[in-house]
């Protein structure tokens, strides 16, 4: 594979992104032979003066006349723009106008004035070739209308299975290099569906299962992680993302089992059995470390153990309720949901399990979420109701805002990896329970699933 | 469960002493009448009425009242399977109030009640599940279940179970036994089920 820049860690995500998940092997060659070329015209595209800079994608040209090609250059044109908008970076040019500009002629050859009359202050021109049966050549350049100068130019050269993945790479470069943001295009989720139910094994009728499921950010290119006619819950990302934990009962009672998706591979680290019971992990920032909920004392308690299931401690002694454990963002503290008080609450602690303190006092609280840097906040679900709102805690000011207000039962917070967005499950609209997106400031909500029951969303970091 | 059996074969029997008398009748009055089979016309009701009066089987309330039933004998519930077994739930469910794991007046009845039926089957190791209503998120009502699963557990064990035939999990808000969003289906939700495992 190769790839011209320092940025091994994008390509490493790239790579991932492209191949396919649950047992199959790393599909190395689809995404090997990799080029990319940069204008290295250092230029920051502005907006008019005190407003956000706007972005048009026009439609990207497929320079093969096949109909795979095609389908590619609509695809990435669809999914370029949807990145773009959904950071709220740039302002975006509608792209039902696309069809009142003329079209391009090449990626250098476009109607910048129409673009410019539109508003619009810079443009992202693209090109789909198809090379051979099984890739295609994407090429990008991102131009200021005025100067008409490239600020940005990329190619990628790669497999045709995944198309979805070359515009997310693209968005994510184009906010890096305008805004030095890290875009969560190629983040993925995690999350628990009954889509594909079928009746548990056991003894008790009527029962259906859950299974946990990984997809692309957007709810798209979802792929089925465990299959066992049991439950399979409360899903979590390792920090390299090659890795899912979660609560799975196959064994008959509630173990953490860790699914190397990429590898086929699962182990139990917690050494679950039927009188020790594991559930809800959460990795550490640095992925080395696993915090669960276990009642091997007698009490659901915290414990934190090595990845591989050594070095196990307790981190929580009390004869209430602690469970739900998330890392701050370095990894020193903790927090978690305790009923000690007795109700649930958010409580927060240092990993050697001293500076306890109490951080929501509301009726409810669980599933804390801490943010990613820069921000320092937890997101939690607080019963505002019947049901519960998500609200998030500034833990500089400990002042609460509330992101969503009572439309269906709001759940199980997570952010992403950027720490600008947060998924959370809703029963909002049908009732069913979906998956959706919002921003930390209340805005840009969208549903990201539709099929069957889908809730206990993870964000990949 | 016995006395389903024992009803049942006392119903047999009562059945087939109809069956004599219903035969006796016949071949009586088949001796009585000819037996005719190309008579379909002739209306049915006169018939009837005109045999009426003939008479009934009067050894009826002479027959001496059946023997008592036979004890079934234990070992007829071990050719049955773990699910009809489960089917019949023969061990009683724990409920609870909300958000509790605490055990009321009724929980420690049905715990007792269900040493009881342990100790009548000796060989029976159960798991104790425990569930929750579905109001609460699905994260804490994990550690909620777990909680009720093992108040149960302990004090069946401090009552004299042995603690090696009970098996625990939690199941939080995963299985309701009513789906419905009720006061009435959350109560049942919100409960210790005992499951036998294993006979």
């Amino acid at each position: 594979m190769t790839y011209s820049t320092n940025r091994s860690g994008h390509l490493f995500c790239f790579a991932m992104m492209a191949a396919i998940v649950c047992g199959a092997h790393l599909d190395a060659q689809g995404v090997a032979n990799q080029a990319q070329q940069r204008s290295e015209v250092d230029l920051i595209i502005g907006g008019r003066i005190g407003a956000q800079p706007r972005f048009a994608v026009p439609d990207c040209l497929a320079l093969t006349g096949d109909e795979v090609t095609a389908q590619a250059a609509n695809t990435i044109a669809e999914v370029l723009w949807n990145d773009l908008e959904f950071e709220r970076e740039f302002r975006m040019v509608a792209r039902d106008v696309n069809n009142t500009v003329p079209k391009a002629r090449g990626l250098t050859d476009i109607a910048f004035e129409a673009w410019r009359e539109l508003g619009a202050d810079g443009v992202v021109s693209c090109s789909v070739s198809r090379i051979g049966d099984e890739e295609i050549r994407v090429q990008a350049r991102l131009f200021d209308v005025r100067s008409l100068d490239s600020a940005f130019g990329v190619e990628y050269t790669g497999s045709i299975d995944n198309i979805r993945v070359y515009a997310h790479q693209l968005s994510d470069e184009i906010h890096r290099n305008q805004s030095g943001l890290s875009g969560v295009a190629r983040s993925r989720l995690t999350f628990v569906s009954d889509r594909d139910s079928q009746s548990a094994l056991g003894l008790v009728p009527d029962r259906q299962t859950k299974e946990v499921y990984v997809s692309d950010y957007d709810g798209a290119n979802v792929r089925r992680v465990t299959v066992g006619r049991s439950l399979n819950i409360t899903p979590t990302w390792s920090p390299s993302g090659r890795s899912v934990a979660y609560t799975s009962y196959t064994s008959g009672f509630q173990d953490v089992v860790v699914s190397h998706i990429y590898e086929g591979r699962q182990e139990a680290p917690g050494g679950g059995t039927s009188r020790v019971h594991n559930w809800l992990p959460s990795y550490s920032p640095n992925g080395d470390q696993i915090a669960f909920t276990s009642n091997r004392d007698g009490n659901p308690e915290i414990y934190i153990m090595n990845v591989d299931g050594t070095e196990l401690r307790r981190l929580t002694n009390h004869p209430g309720i602690d469970t739900s454990p998330t890392w701050s963002p370095l990894g020193h503290q903790m927090a978690f949901t305790s009923d000690r008080s007795g109700s649930p609450q958010v409580y927060v602690v240092d990993v050697d399990g001293t500076g306890l303190r109490r951080i929501t006092f509301e009726s409810y609280c669980d599933r804390p979420t801490w943010s990613p840097a820069p921000y320092n906040e937890i997101a939690y679900a607080s019963r505002t109701g019947p049901g519960f709102d998500i609200k998030i805690v500034d833990l500089a000011t400990n002042e609460v805002r509330q992101v969503t207000f009572g439309l269906g039962s709001n759940e199980s917070p997570t952010y992403s990896p950027n720490g600008r967005h947060l998924a959370f499950s809703s029963s909002r609209g049908s009732g069913d329970k979906q998956i959706w997106l919002i921003g930390r400031d209340g805005r840009g909500l969208q549903r990201v699933t539709s099929n069957g029951n889908n809730e206990m969303p993870n964000w990949s970091r | 469960m016995k006395r389903t059996a024992a009803f049942r074969i006392e119903k047999l029997r009562s059945a087939r002493i109809l069956l004599i008398l219903a035969a006796f009748v016949f071949v009586t009055q088949g001796c009585v009448r000819n037996p005719d089979p190309v008579e379909p016309e002739v209306p049915v009701s006169p018939p009837v009425e005109t045999r009426q009066p003939a008479p009934i089987p009067p050894p009826a309330p002479e027959e001496p009242p059946p023997p008592p039933p036979p004890v079934i004998p234990d070992n007829e519930i071990s050719s049955r399977t773990l699910e009809e077994i489960n089917q019949e739930a023969p061990l009683e469910p724990v409920f609870f109030e909300y958000d509790s794991s605490d055990l009321d007046d009724g929980a420690r009845a049905a715990i007792q009640s269900n040493l009881g039926r342990l100790g009548e089957n000796p060989t029976w190791m159960v798991t104790i599940e425990g569930h929750c209503d579905e109001r609460g998120t699905p994260e804490y009502n994990l550690a909620l279940g777990e909680r009720r699963a093992l108040a149960v557990r302990d004090h069946i064990v401090s009552l004299g179970l042995n603690v090696d035939r009970i098996r625990t999990v939690s199941y939080g808000k995963e299985f309701p036994f009513n789906a419905a969003n009720t006061n009435e289906a959350h109560a049942t939700n919100r409960r210790a089920h005992f499951v036998v495992t294993s006979q």
